[in-house]
């Protein structure tokens, strides 16, 4: 089983969750009870279309107002294949909801009103599936109905959107423009007969050409450790087994290893899954791993080959996205989470704001509000081993919490 | 031996967060219905911690209302796996006061059962509990956390959540908070089956074709106990073929006609279901919002 995990932007009133809808819809997705709340419900309201939105915005004050306020996680399948799709907020107060959105995602759906054009909003949702590195982006120009399905105000938006790409430093980035009536299903999951000059694909068809096993495979394998699992049971007296995920690429029996921070070196002796014992661990996978010799190891430590080391950081150059509504400011502390390893950090320097529309920094930068992205440089009380976000997505990441509330405040993504 | 470790992106995930839970809480317990979410997470924290044991006790909040079919298999499953089981009693709540018992004809100790989860949590200090949920279930659910955080009063702020980036889980909290776990959060209902069957799990006997005396009510069909669901005299008693899709309590789960008698028919019809899993769960047709005004609540 596969799994394609996409998330959405678009401004309000975009027709985010419409399109989700009619994905949904369109695949047969919806049973018949969801529908029914949904026709229920368009009717009582006095529309007369299905208000497919109804089937994601699933708070109370969501439906009142008609806006999407979290992100909302929706599940259909086709084929083989399972989507994850994260329904995320386009209001420019939610900007976290978006990279949080986006953080899980191998894909992003961009969406784009042809009557609006390219906007603000735009240039903001498609910077944040370029810092995150969201590898295929599907710019959607939706309500292609209300502009009378055309192919010269398409070619318009699609060449203002391209003059973005150029400003961008991410080249395999993969961008296609789609145009789209989430309302009436043109170019969703059926071709639309609306616009015969387009001879692309459909979104879902889009979607389904992506290959997940590839989309963001490595060769520099990183194994932080979860837990030790010393069982002490008979049988396993002394089993000593270091649980955690792989990520950044594959680990092997007999790779030749070193673990962090210890430098000491030794090889992958087995790799188990429950009682089966594999050759193999590839990414992303949750494995146990025994080593040819008893060392030290404990949770935080990260197991890695002996010939790839990461950098070991105490002082980290990031480009961080603050969420939360304290400000952060030079020489406030906060525990620095990077995977599964809490070390406790010092704001060192706020070098720049990035405005996160492509035009430029802002050097006279005293704070950072929510919504915020900025090059920010920290010093740790403890090392964290760690890749350029650019080379591995997953151990170039980190998340900081604030001591005071335990709140998550912002993301970093390592320069 | 096998050449590749496993490559099920759901349960790579759902074994990290277990992990997680382990080394970032003191005291987590796993919040066990005897339903298939729950039987499936079992076997989920079975494979995380192997060789070692479950390092955590299950809870059973007993509303009383439950299928003995149910019970029987709790039993079982907690004995040949050598797990603690914790059980605390709705009726007891209902006996101190705590809560009063619904009355009419769609009472149902659904909602009751919040208060005696809180005071359980309460008493033995638990500060994660690994639950179940699902976000395809239902809409309210789309919009929760892996790692949720419940206040003092258990209650959910569901427009003030912490965002959850990558899949990094912040687990600090403040003493008497407490998180809840949702390990198989991106599992759909099909996913669930499949898993059941390509793993060989068992579970209770009602998830599978059985006749049953049931009655008719609002489309939905009803199990007949007089003892526990309350019946007008008009709604007839009739002996059917059905299985139950869902688990819950006895007064609040439907029944659904069906002759699927074994795993993979079982694993069939949720493939071609028209329905919703949760279109038959009678506590959630109460209102469009049900699930969240119970959520926020502290309910599971």
């Amino acid at each position: 089983m596969e799994v394609l995990k996409i998330a959405t932007a678009g401004s309000v009133d975009d027709g985010k969750s419409t399109l989700i809808g009619r994905i949904l819809y369109d695949t047969k997705s919806l049973t018949t009870d969801k529908l029914e709340a949904i026709e229920k419900t368009s009717k009582r309201r006095g529309y007369d279309y299905l208000d497919f939105s109804l089937a994601t915005d699933g708070l109370v004050a969501e439906r009142e107002q008609g806006i999407t306020i979290d992100v909302a996680h929706i599940y259909f399948s086709q084929g083989h294949r399972s989507y994850i799709i994260a329904d995320t907020p386009g209001h420019i107060e939610y900007t976290r909801n978006m990279v949080t959105g986006a953080s899980t995602s191998q894909a992003s759906i961009i969406l784009i009103d042809a009557r609006k054009g390219v906007i603000e909003q735009t240039y903001r949702h498609f910077f944040i599936n370029n810092l995150l590195r969201v590898k295929d982006i599907v710019v959607a120009i939706n309500k292609m109905d209300l502009v009378d399905y055309s192919e010269e105000i398409f070619n318009k938006i699609k060449s203002d959107f391209q003059q973005i790409l150029d400003k961008t430093d991410y080249q395999e980035q993969n961008v296609s423009f789609i145009p789209v009536s989430a309302l009436h299903g043109d170019n969703v999951v059926h071709a639309s007969k609306n616009m015969p000059w387009y001879n692309g694909t459909t979104v879902l068809g889009h979607l389904e050409t992506l290959d997940t096993s590839k989309i963001y495979s490595g060769n520099t394998p990183r194994f932080p450790i979860q837990t030790v699992v010393r069982p002490k049971t008979e049988g396993y007296h002394d089993f000593r087994g270091y649980s955690g995920k792989v990520c950044g690429g594959d680990l092997s029996v007999g790779d030749e290893i070193m673990v962090l921070p210890s430098q000491t070196e030794s090889k992958v002796k087995e790799i188990f899954v429950h009682d089966q014992q594999f050759d193999t661990a590839v990414q992303s996978s949750s494995v146990t791993l025994t080593l040819a010799n008893d060392i030290n190891v404990s949770r935080g430590d990260m197991i890695v080959k002996k010939d790839e080391l990461p950098s070991i950081l105490k002082e980290v150059n990031a480009t961080v996205c603050w969420m939360d509504s304290t400000q952060l400011r030079s020489r406030n502390k906060y525990i620095l989470q990077h995977g599964v390893n809490k070390v406790l950090s010092i704001v060192t320097d706020i070098k720049h704001k990035i405005h996160p529309d492509f035009s430029g920094i802002d050097s006279d930068v005293r704070q950072l509000e929510m919504n915020d992205i900025a090059e920010v440089s920290f010093k740790l009380n403890r090392p964290i081993y760690a890749d350029p976000f650019t080379e591995n997505r997953e151990n170039g990441a980190f998340i900081l919490i604030d001591q005071n509330t335990n709140n998550t405040v912002g993301v970093g993504f390592i320069r | 031996m096998n050449t590749t470790a496993s490559i099920n992106p759901l349960e790579n995930e759902a074994i990290y967060i277990l992990r997680e839970v382990v080394a970032q809480f003191e005291r987590p317990v796993l919040l066990f219905s005897g339903g298939k979410d729950s039987i499936t997470l079992v076997r989920l924290a079975q494979k995380a911690f192997y060789p070692g044991k479950i390092p955590f006790p299950l809870l059973h909040i007993d509303t009383g209302h439950n299928f003995p079919e149910t019970i029987e298999f709790r039993d079982r499953l907690v004995k040949e796996l050598g797990l603690e089981l914790i059980v605390r009693k709705v009726q007891q709540s209902i006996d101190e006061g705590k809560v009063i018992e619904e009355t009419g004809k769609y009472a149902s100790r659904n909602m009751l059962q919040t208060s005696t989860l809180l005071d359980a949590i309460e008493e033995f200090k638990f500060d994660a509990c690994i639950g179940g949920a699902r976000r395809d279930e239902e809409k309210a659910r789309a919009k929760e956390r892996i790692f949720s955080v419940r206040d003092d009063f258990g209650q959910w702020d569901e427009k003030n959540q912490r965002p959850e980036l990558f899949d990094m889980l912040n687990g600090e909290i403040n003493l008497g908070q407490n998180v809840r776990v949702f390990p198989i959060s991106n599992w759909t209902e099909l996913d669930v089956w499949s898993y059941i069957e390509q793993e060989n799990i068992e579970i209770p006997s009602i998830y599978f074709a059985h006749k049953r005396k049931v009655f008719h009510r609002d489309g939905l069909i009803w199990s007949f106990d007089d003892d526990i669901v309350y019946r007008e005299e008009d709604e007839v008693c009739e002996e059917l073929t059905v299985r139950f899709r869902t688990v819950g309590d006895m007064s609040c789960t439907a029944a659904v006609l069906s002759d699927a008698g074994d795993i993979v028919s079982v694993v069939q019809e949720i493939r071609e279901a028209t329905i919703s899993e949760r279109g038959a769960r009678i506590d959630d047709k109460r209102s469009e919002a049900a699930m969240e005004k119970r959520k926020q609540q502290g309910y599971f």
